[in-house]
């Protein structure tokens, strides 16, 4: 039994999306007790695959009993279990947020919502490059339905392109796949990882394409300047709970190419060894200055937190691109928190834009909002967050990575780009809540019908706010035990760095015996 | 033969990139089909080009066509045809909601 617990994060949402379809379309609340026990098991699945990983075993799994490298393999390591561990906690709290009514928009928001998982988790566990392609277009195929879901104009202008440049994406990373299986004759990743330093000198250059195809493919979702084009529009007009869980989303970018630039390309790689090392890091500080200015230019507060999304993929990168243990450790404690923040700011813009009526989430001045004090003191303290500023876990996390980057070559620009984009966060964000709260004028002075607004009792409201505090306590836990993930993310480090390990566990596995 | 496969699959991309750039939703469909086109044989034949030879063992036979990129290229054909049916009928809502059919939603002037 315990040997097969790899797969059950894979498993557990494929069946649960598979029984919410069978069940009646009327039954909305067994729908979401079904789909939030199913996640309460994900959690605890997760929870037990981090403890078991986190002695440093790596665990194996071949699917079929075919062995590697001739079937697919699961591969649970430290890396896998912490992005798995994120993954599900971002999924409860925005789960949470929409079993309050939002998913009555659409037949099927529940089904989707486990099918997404079910992509994501197979993404962040598979073992195998082709299988990494299968479970990014079923994760796609998720996401492009829950972008659209409950309808409207904007939707889908902004679901027609995320559309259309996912399939071109997709098409990219079937030939980066066809090129590597024609010269080494393998799709699982460890076995790739070996083959790759004995490849003859004609095909080098072949490889060298394939892995920078795969890159731009995962700069593609991970939002990448200059391939980020995508994302404000389409994390702006999509829903609050589809908007947090896509904060995860851009995260399985970065996690690709964590995985494949250490693991296959990584320093001992013989002629191909760090192929991306001088593309990554100034493309990383070059998006994190657009995200900033984007921020700084938006007129929504949607479209805002979409640009910090991306600043924050620029930061995440700048501390992978560093190629250093510290930057990395640094980067995967930076992940979780930005991750959880971003997805406490989209939920936090939806209950202000509910309560603004016409103005929605416009930068001009708008009523009083109900429950103003609560409300405010939240986004204050997000802003914080975001902005990276003492005590909050992003303080921790900028911190970790100006610290890993004091001793590499491009010391200057790390530092200069990161500092000086923060502070300009924290002006987009000053400017933004300024205009939100002490702008607001009653709503006589604003032209606005006072009785338009639905009176909340506090019971809706406590649900309303229970997933952005729930998200926001996760930050918070990130600060109390930054020790502690500190010590696992510098493990996790250590691990990716040297790959031989991962190699020899996935290949000299043994198939379990019947 | 190989050099008719390379020239087919390099008229095929070209033609799915142009078509792909342009400014209406049909066209770009047609152009994404024309790269999955192209990204399926590419596929196919990277197990390299081998004339009746079974995939499968076989008592007989003298050499084997590699089968693992049969199998790869019918999950990409299924997927690359799921994926056209959605953004058809994505382009179809677009045309209807948007009432002009410009990938950007604008009425060219």
């Amino acid at each position: 039994m315990i040997s097969h617990i790899v797969i059950f994060p894979v498993i557990l949402p494929l069946l649960t999306g598979i029984v919410l379809l069978l069940l009646p379309g009327q039954q909305w609340s067994l729908k979401r007790i079904t789909s939030f026990t199913s996640l309460c098991f994900q959690i605890a699945i997760a929870v037990f695959l981090l403890i078991t990983v986190s002695n440093g075993d790596i665990l194996a799994y071949a699917l079929g009993n075919w062995s590697p490298p001739f079937g697919i393999v699961l591969v649970a390591d430290r890396l896998a279990a912490w992005m798995l561990i994120v993954t599900v906690l971002v999924a409860t709290c925005a789960l949470l947020y929409a079993i309050r009514g939002t998913d009555k928009n659409g037949a099927h928001f529940h089904t989707l919502f486990q099918l997404q998982l079910f992509g994501l988790n197979g993404a962040f566990l598979t073992g195998d490059l082709f299988n990494l392609f299968v479970f990014f277009e079923i994760l796609l195929l998720a996401s492009y339905s829950l972008l659209l879901h409950g309808g409207g104009r904007l939707k889908t202008k902004a679901g027609l392109h995320f559309v259309i440049i996912n399939l071109v994406g997709s098409t990219l990373f079937l030939f980066a796949v066809g090129i590597l299986y024609g010269l080494l004759g393998t799709l699982n990743m460890a076995d790739l990882a070996l083959k790759i330093v004995s490849t003859p000198e004609e095909n080098v250059a072949l490889i060298h394409v394939a892995g920078l195809l795969l890159f731009a493919v995962f700069a593609l979702k991970a939002a990448l300047l200059p391939l980020y084009l995508w994302l404000p529009a389409a994390y702006a007009h999509t829903t609050a709970t589809v908007a947090a869980l896509f904060a995860i989303m851009t995260k399985v970018g970065a996690y690709s190419i964590l995985r494949v630039y250490t693991l296959i390309f990584g320093a001992q790689a013989g002629h191909l060894a760090n192929l991306i090392e001088n593309w990554l890091l100034p493309l990383a500080l070059l998006t994190l200055i657009v995200g900033v200015l984007g921020a700084l230019a938006s007129t929504r507060l949607r479209q805002q937190v979409a640009y910090l999304v991306i600043a924050s993929i620029g930061t995440l990168l700048t501390a992978f691109g560093m190629h250093t243990q510290a930057g990395i450790a640094a980067g995967l404690f930076y992940l979780p928190h930005s991750t959880f923040a971003a997805a406490a700011l989209f939920l936090l813009t939806d209950c202000i834009a509910n309560r603004r009526n016409v103005m929605d989430d416009q930068f001009e001045p708008g009523p009083i909002i109900q429950q103003q004090r609560l409300i405010g003191i939240l986004f204050f303290i997000l802003a914080i967050l975001i902005a990276g500023l003492p005590p909050l876990s992003g303080f921790i996390g900028k911190f970790l990575i100006l610290q890993a980057a004091l001793t590499h070559s491009a010391l200057p620009w790390i530092m200069g780009v990161i500092l000086i984009t923060s502070l300009f966060t924290l002006i987009a964000l000053a400017r933004g809540g300024s205009m939100l709260f002490y702008r607001a004028q009653a709503p006589h002075i604003c032209n606005i019908d006072p009785n338009a607004d639905v009176q909340r009792n506090s019971l809706s409201v406590a649900m309303e706010l229970t997933s952005v505090i729930c998200l926001l306590m996760l930050c918070i836990g990130l600060m109390v035990w930054a020790g502690v993930i500190t010590e696992y993310t510098t493990a996790t480090a250590n691990q990716l760095l040297q790959p031989e390990f991962y190699i020899q566990s996935v290949l000299n596995m043994e198939v379990i015996q019947q | 033969m190989e050099l008719l496969i390379a020239i087919i699959i390099g008229v095929l991309t070209a033609c799915g990139v142009y078509l792909s750039l342009r400014g209406r939703t049909f066209p770009v469909v047609l152009g994404l089909t024309f790269l999955s086109y192209a990204v399926n044989l590419f596929l196919l034949i990277m197990g390299r080009l081998t004339v009746g030879a079974p995939p499968i063992i076989s008592d007989t036979a003298a050499n084997y066509a590699d089968p693992l990129p049969q199998a790869l290229v019918l999950t990409a054909i299924v997927i690359s045809f799921g994926m056209t049916a959605f953004v058809i009928i994505l382009s179809l809502k677009a045309f209807l909601e948007m009432g002009n059919d410009q990938v950007d939603g604008k009425h060219k002037p």
